[in-house]
Parts: structure tokens; sequence; C-alpha cells
């Protein structure tokens, strides 16, 4: 060891920035079906391994194979595809409605698909997520008409929170879809704490928690940890890592000395890194996890390892602080190319049905899109009326808000 | 209306009362916090509760508030009526973002999908040797945020009454407990013995269901000369003031800070023309400037002094010094002087 008699401060970095030839040597790449399978009440202590490699399924032949390949009915993967699809087609579209100033904001998943399409396809109904603003496949997943959707995107009367939330940030109770914050995290204890109540309940519900690997840093994500570990509620605890939070590499959450997975290990709570551009391993895994909740057999976190192929949203530039190509090197590929690739092989697709399908969606997204102008847009309205902002902030209005509404004149 | 049965209750036993009785009206009603469960509470608050109603309503949890109120959320949405315990309210701030960005804007940001009725109890205020973290009156802090309730009570009778109207409340309250009151009606004067509730008449608490409204203020005397707007600890340090001076204050014990009880402030004010402000929390930007401002507002007119207030120094809370932080009856009794001189 060398002697130093000055400090030195560590301050991470990525590997590449915009210029560099894009580098992801840090990606241990299992091979698919390496990784093994724990039966579903393993002790968390007797899977370690779990939570270092890669689970994959798809090699690049496009075949399922290891002990997480299962016999997935075709429809199923059939249904993830057009889930993917139309999610991506949605997002393209509410990209250029934003630029055409029809909405503020909008924050899309581009590359992340395959995570929240399987695991909602894998819950049942009245499973409750607790989403971030990058799982919006967890809704078109469930059919929901897209208008509703868009209608909150535009803000317009439509608006099923009133113009209340920022663009994006989804509620939906019918479709098990919470309230989405925009605070960090915040909702990554609240699922714990659901789940606890459907504990205490005796319910057979089990709830599915989401945050980014940048939002790892919040002291929510600990708390959610340590609450999962002491009563060891039903819930899937779910750990996107798409590499970047804004413009932050995972780096700056921690994820360069230990990846995200590992810090179950500590709770004692078992623990899967699992290639989230792989919908058959996000499938088969988020069964696993869920089938282990359902049993009482408490939580698991996922690391899900995919590459934010956007920006972060509207608002952001990622040219600015990554090389802009670097996408096409992230090692684990497009997830909808690769479930396609699989169906393909499994003679349930092919190319002319999948650009039948690309038409479809299109026409179908259009078509959404011009019904929700019918509704408004945020700069052409119509808008929710004034006096719905006074709406929803306590469940009968108190005095001194009725006498506020009235000074604006409603 | 049937006869009901009362009880001598100081307002812990007042308070206990009020949890028992809802655990047993509503299963959905849980209770939890640090030293909560097994041992009942560091005040004793939960003592008991966990032997009747079981392990799985009535728990003890980590030490991380955060943790506490964001599980606690997470239940209410599911459809439980929460009753967390932060243990005193100095510790409240790791779950603040939890309580001013989740659980009070659940409610506005899904247009009313999704809420979460949660009862948060926590101690609050000083004298009792606390230092700065035992000490403080947060109150204001909680005011500010929309979509929060936030309530004081002052004694037994009111403590069980607001509680089970909290409780039964579908909106989040913050239901702060001025823990030198829990043994007895503390009037500031720390070097006299202390005098027990048996001997008040608001320790005569109903023995069944009763509720006390939030956002009704209560006359604890009558008067014609000032208005003493106040809650909590300090109610019973004017009640002293008032009786060493002579002076004929009409004190109002604000109970619920938000909803506020306007109508009462203003119609007292505009009667006696005068008003003190006095309540233990730090003065700059404390709810007594809210109080004043809603004077001015309306009372103007009415108004043959200005408005004092008579609060804690804007220090943090000390120790040794705690008395003469503490803004007890001698304060209270210049202010009225003050205010009766013009």
């Amino acid at each position: 060891m060398s002697k130093s008699s000055k400090l030195s401060l560590h301050v991470p970095e990525p590997l590449s920035r915009p210029g560099d030839k894009p580098d992801f040597s840090f990606i241990k790449l299992s091979e698919a079906g390496e990784i093994r399978r724990p039966a579903v009440d393993s002790r968390p202590q007797d899977m370690h391994d779990t939570a270092f490699g890669l689970v994959r399924v798809l090699n690049d032949n496009h075949e399922a194979v290891g002990e997480w390949a299962a016999d997935i009915k075709p429809d199923i993967l059939l249904h993830g595809l057009k889930a993917m699809v139309k999610t991506r087609i949605l997002d393209d579209r509410m990209l250029t409605a934003q630029r055409q100033g029809k909405t503020s904001f909008y924050a899309q998943c581009r590359g992340e698909e395959a995570i929240a399409v399987a695991q909602r396809l894998a819950l049942r109904k009245g499973d409750m997520c607790f989403p971030t603003y990058r799982q919006q496949g967890l809704l078109v997943a469930q059919n929901i008409p897209l208008v509703d959707m868009i209608n909150q995107v535009f803000s317009n009367s439509g608006d099923n929170l009133e113009g209340h939330s920022l663009p994006s940030l989804y509620s939906y109770k019918e479709y098990d879809f919470f309230t989405i914050s925009g605070n960090l995290t915040t909702q990554y204890i609240q699922a714990v704490g659901w789940a606890m109540a459907s504990a205490i309940k005796g319910d057979d519900k089990i709830a599915s928690a989401w945050v980014g690997d940048g939002s790892t840093a919040e002291s929510d994500f600990h708390a959610a940890l340590v609450f999962a570990s002491v009563y060891k509620p039903p819930v899937v605890m779910n750990v996107v890592n798409n590499q970047w939070a804004i413009s932050s590499f995972q780096g700056f959450a921690g994820g360069e000395a230990a990846n995200f997975a590992c810090r179950g290990h500590g709770f004692n709570i078992p623990s899967l890194r699992v290639d989230g551009n792989d919908f058959l391993a996000v499938y088969e895994t988020s069964k696993w996890a869920i089938e282990r909740a359902r049993n009482n057999l408490g939580p698991t976190i996922i690391e899900w390892v995919t590459y934010r192929a956007g920006a972060h949203t509207t608002a952001d530039d990622p040219s600015k602080y990554r090389p802009i190509d670097e996408y096409k090197y992230w090692p684990l590929g497009d997830p909808i190319e690769r479930l396609k690739g699989h169906l393909i092989k499994l003679g349930h697709w092919d190319e002319a049905k999948h650009d039948a399908l690309v038409e479809e969606l299109t026409v179908e997204v259009k078509a959404a899109v011009k019904e929700a102008e019918s509704f408004g847009t945020l700069n052409k309205g119509p808008m929710p009326g004034a006096d719905e902002m006074f709406d929803h902030v306590f469940k009968e209005m108190p005095e001194h808000l009725r006498k506020q509404r009235q000074e604006m004149g409603m | 209306m049937s006869e009901q049965t009362t009880s001598r209750k100081n307002m812990i036993e007042a308070i206990r009362d009020a949890l028992d009785i809802k655990m047993t009206e509503d299963d959905n009603v849980v209770v939890f916090g640090e030293d909560v469960g097994y041992f009942g509470g560091v005040f004793r608050a939960t003592d008991g509760l966990q032997k009747k109603f079981g392990k799985s309503r009535v728990f003890d949890t980590p030490i991380s508030e955060l943790g506490i109120i964001g599980a606690a959320v997470g239940m209410g949405v599911y459809g439980l009526r929460p009753v967390p315990e932060i243990q005193f309210a100095d510790y409240i701030l790791p779950a603040y973002d939890q309580i001013a960005s989740e659980v009070a804007r659940l409610r506005y940001r899904s247009s009313g999908q999704f809420t979460a009725p949660l009862t948060i109890r926590t101690p609050c205020g000083g004298g009792i040797y606390g230092g700065q973290t035992h000490s403080q009156s947060p109150e204001a802090i909680f005011t500010h945020v929309c979509g929060l309730k936030t309530v004081m009570p002052s004694n037994p009778y009111d403590a069980k009454g607001m509680l089970i109207s909290a409780i039964e409340d579908d909106d989040p309250v913050i239901f702060l407990e001025p823990k030198r009151l829990y043994n007895g009606p503390f009037d500031g004067h720390h070097d006299q013995p202390v005098k027990p509730w048996s001997s008040h008449e608001l320790s005569e608490v109903p023995d069944g269901h009763y509720k006390v409204p939030l956002g009704k203020a209560a006359i604890r005397r009558p008067g014609e000369d000032v208005t003493i707007l106040t809650y909590g600890t300090m109610v019973f340090v004017a009640e002293a003031a008032v009786k060493e001076s002579d002076i004929d204050a009409e004190i109002i014990d604000l109970r619920s800070l938000l909803p506020l009880d306007e109508e009462a402030i203003i119609k007292s004010v505009k009667k006696t023309g005068r008003c003190i402000v006095v309540h233990e929390a730090t003065k700059t930007c404390g709810f007594g400037a809210e109080l004043i401002s809603i004077v001015q507002e309306h009372c103007l007119h009415h108004l043959e002094a200005p408005v004092i207030r008579i609060t804690g120094w804007d220090t943090p809370y000390p120790h040794a010094q705690e008395w003469d932080y503490f803004p007890g009856p001698a304060r209270v009794i210049r202010a009225l002087e003050q205010v009766m001189e013009q």
C-alpha cells in the first residue's frame, strides 16, 4: 500500500461521455439459461447467487432456454408484444404532441416496455401496483382505453384528474394503478404498507412496488427494505436499473460499488437480477416472486437491468451527457425485437403480421389522439374548470377554501 | 338522549379509551409506532391494547418515522384506518415528505380515487425538561400544508372526543398531544405542586362513544375586556394569568387549528375589542401570525389596541433555561396589562 499524505474524494464517472465510443464493459452478461431457478420456498440465505448473475431466458437464436424457461401460452406472449408496441407508439405520439404544444411534459419508457408489461400480465386483478412515471406499460397491458390516458396528458376537459397532476403522472384505481407522485420513491414504502394491510386483513392480494436505480438512494428505499424485512408482507420490490437518472449514471446511486439486487441481502430478502429486456425472463421471474408473496413467503427484490433508450422526459437532452448513439451499443438489445424474434421462431408470428400490427396500432393511437383532442389540449383548451382547482383538497370543502373560491369569482 | 355514565380520566387514559373504542367498533383501525405494542408506548397511551386486539392490529415498528408514516399511507390506501404514533413531535421531520407531499395530497392528485385516512398522534410541547428534541410544538409546519387537518386538544374530554372524530375523519389528521398536560392541567407554575386531572371538571369523561367536532373552538372563560386566543398547554397558563390579573378576559381554546373556527375568533374580538395570542411554539411565522392576520382582516375597526403575541422565544427549546423560555403566566399577565393600557 502506497503512502499518501493527502485524501481525495471519489466522484463516480461513467465510462463514456458525448463523443466517446459507448462502453458497456461493466455489464457482465450471463448466458441465457445459465442462472438457476431456486425453489419458490427457498430460504433467502440459500440463494445469494441469484443477485449476481443475470437471469436471461432468450438466447441469440430467439429460443427460450434454461430453468427459467417455461411453457408460456402464446396468447400471453402475443398480448405482451402488442402491449409493448402500443406503448411505444403511444410514447412517440405523445412526444410529438408535446412538441406541438398539446401538453407541457411527457415521460416515455422506450427500451423498458417489457418490464411493466410482463409483470402486469403475471399479476392478478386486485394486486396493486405503486409505479413511477415509466410504467405506463402496466396500464396498456390491461387494454385501458388510450383516450383516457391521453386526456390526462393533455390536461383537457376529459382529464380524470381534473388537471391537478403533471401530464403522464396517471392514477387509475380501477386498473390497480396507484397515483404517481413525482416525488421519488415515496410509493415504495407505501407499497410495503399496502401489502402489510393485505396481510393484516388475511387477504390474498399482493403489492408491486416500483423504483428506478437513481432513486434507490432515497431513504424511503431503505425504510421500505427494513419494513419488508421485519413484517415480511406480500410485495414484489422492483428496481428498474435503466442506467441513468436524468444525467447521473447509476454510479451516483452506489451502482459502481454493488449492484441493486444484492441490497436485499442485508435484509435477508431474496434477490434476483434479471435481463429487463427479455420479456420471458421478466414474466417468469415476476411469477416466481408473485408466487412467493401470495404464499406468505414475503417480499422479493428484483433488479431489472435495462437501458433508458430515450430522454428522461421531454425536458431533457441526453446528448449533453452521454454518447448520442449509446443505445445502439446496449448489450441487451430491444425488448420488442427480442420477443418478436422469439414468436417468429415459435411459428406464431412473422414480419408481415408484425407490420400489420404496427399499422393497426398506429391507426388506433392516432384515433385515440384525435378523440382526446375533441376534449381539448393544453394549448387550445377546453381545460378543466378553474373551480376544479379547489376540488378534492379535502373530502368536504372547508369554509376557508369555499371563501377563496368565491374570491376567485366562482 | 340516553344517560351516559362518566369516569375520571387523565389525558392519557382518555386517549387510550378513544383508541380502545374505535378498535372495538372498527376492525380497520390499526395502531403502531415505536414502543407502542408490547410495552404500550413511552407515555403509556397504548398500554394493554396489544393484549386486547392482537399483534397484527397493535404493533411495534422499526425506528423509522418515514417508514411508519409511509407504511401507514399504504395501509390507508388499502382501506385501513391507521393511527400511527410518532413518539415525540420533534421526531416527525423524517416523515415530513410522506405527510406534506403524500398523504396530504393523495386525494387531490388522484381526484378522490386514493385517500389515506390517517390519524397521526404525537406528543408535543415542553415543560418536562426535554431539551431541544423532546419539547417542540411544530403545528405551524402542518397548518401550512394543504390537505391536512391539524388539531391540539387541551384536556381529557376533548382528547377523547376529538381523537374519535379524527379516526372517523376521511382526511388525514395531525393529532398533537401537549405532553405536559397528560397528567394534569399544568398552568405554567412549575415551582408549585402538580395538580392532577382528577380535580378538574374536564376530566369527567363519558364512558362510551362521543365526538368533539374538529373545527370548533371552545370558550373556556367568557369575558368582556380582552380575547385570549390560545390552545394546548397555554389554555391553563392563560387561565392562571387571568385569575391572577383581575382582567375580565375571554379565553378561547381553539382546539382545532385547521379547520379553524374563524367565526368564534371574530365574534369574540369584535365583542372585547382587544386580543392577545398565546402559544408555546416559536414566534416568527408561528400560527399566531395567522391568527392575528385573521383578526386584523375582520376586526380592525373594533380593535382598541395592537394585538400582542406571547410565544416561545425564537430559539431552539433550551434545557437549563426551560422556564425562561416557556411562556408562563407572568408574561401573559404583562401582555394583558399592556393591551388594557390602550
